[in-house]
């Protein structure tokens, strides 16, 4: 059986993916997010 | 715990399970107003600022969040080609937390393609040499078709494209397509190519999903993949006491994922959907937070504890 990580290593990630989360947030990203999920994705139905 | 015990409570899990998928999958597509026949009307309201952990179409007429694999393209495929912090970061949070748990438990195409499964037919056991590489095609997936094509590629109008949704997703035809097609007239008349494409690729996925177990999370989710790497990391983790273990192989047996927990408890295949730790005789399997620790280290770490003490 491999080695897994120690707890210590998903402590020490869980905030840099809350910074990463929060860097998107600030660059606007979320707005980007809730613009294509508004309107129906032409692409996503097989339309577009 | 006798054989039969063990298999009314592994039903009931399983019934469980079930419940939760197809109560979050309802709880999801809520909208009820989008199903209602005439114009398309879809949610638009601010809760679809925010990605449902499973794969959700957001253009299905009842969806009330938004698809984590299309949001993170709409965002590579903007005209100011954001880096996608925001759904990446958010995955992984989810990842961190409880790696693929979630296709076990929260993702409505998966609960689809295990009632396939139930349909009483010989079933097919893709053999290692074909399963083993096509299980790489999700990563594939991820990679090219989700991050470096809607990232790269821009038409001579400087528009992206949403490469995984457009000519891949089964999801948003099923959940999208179909029904806004059938609610719509209008739509009916521009069916094209795309569409019978993609309605083809999701003939294909129902049809495999009888024969074959959870066909599409195998080998083309996107989102499984991203998800797996997260599984040797993540806070919830499942172990094996080395101590129980007698190597019966009855959890290798039930695992419909092909996984074998006792080499490799946390692999990036594995949903979590905890049928092995239900079918163990020997309940050596169990799942909690971080890697465990066996009988033994735990003695061991008593003794050391009490040596540093006197």
């Amino acid at each position: 059986m491999k080695r897994e990580a120690p707890l210590k290593v998903t402590i020490a990630l869980i905030p840099l993916a809350m910074a990463l989360c929060v860097l998107g947030i600030c660059r606007g990203e979320v707005a980007t997010v809730l613009a294509k999920a508004i309107n129906i994705c032409m692409e996503c139905i097989g339309l577009g | 715990m006798d054989k039969n015990a063990r298999k009314i409570k592994a039903k009931k899990a399983a019934g469980l399970r079930k419940a939760v998928q197809a109560g979050w999958g309802i709880l999801s597509n809520a909208y009820i107003q989008g199903f209602l026949p005439g114009d398309p009307v879809i949610y638009q309201g601010n809760l679809k600022q925010v990605c449902v952990p499973g794969m959700n179409c957001y253009s299905c007429p009842g969806a009330l969040g938004s698809c984590p694999i299309g949001s993170m393209q709409a965002i590579f495929d903007s005209r100011n080609r954001g880096i996608g912090a925001y759904v990446i970061g958010y995955l992984a949070i989810i990842g961190l937390f409880v790696g693929r748990f979630i296709c076990a438990w929260l993702c409505l195409f998966g609960l689809l393609q295990e009632l396939l499964y139930k349909i009483p037919t010989p079933k097919l056991t893709v053999p290692e040499k074909i399963d083993r590489p096509l299980r790489y095609l999700k990563y594939l997936m991820l990679f090219v078709m989700v991050f470096l094509l809607p990232f790269f590629y821009r038409s001579q109008y400087g528009a992206g494209e949403p490469f995984f949704c457009k000519y891949i997703c089964p999801v948003g035809t099923l959940e999208g397509g179909i029904p806004l097609v059938l609610l719509n007239s209008m739509m009916r008349g521009a069916l094209g190519w795309l569409f019978r494409w993609k309605f083809l690729l999701l003939i294909l996925c129902v049809a495999a999903s009888v024969f074959i177990y959870r066909p599409f999370c195998k080998y083309i989710c996107p989102l499984g993949a991203f998800y797996g790497l997260f599984q040797k990391v993540s806070l919830i983790r499942m172990r094996v006491d080395r101590e129980k273990c007698v190597d019966c192989g009855i959890c290798a047996g039930t695992c419909r994922m092909n996984v074998d927990p006792r080499r490799m408890p946390n692999s990036n295949e594995c949903i979590r959907c905890r049928a092995c730790i239900h079918a163990c005789p020997m309940q050596a399997l169990s799942m909690g937070i971080g890697p465990g620790q066996t009988q033994m280290q735990r003695q061991a770490g008593q003794a050391a504890k009490d040596v540093k003490e006197q």
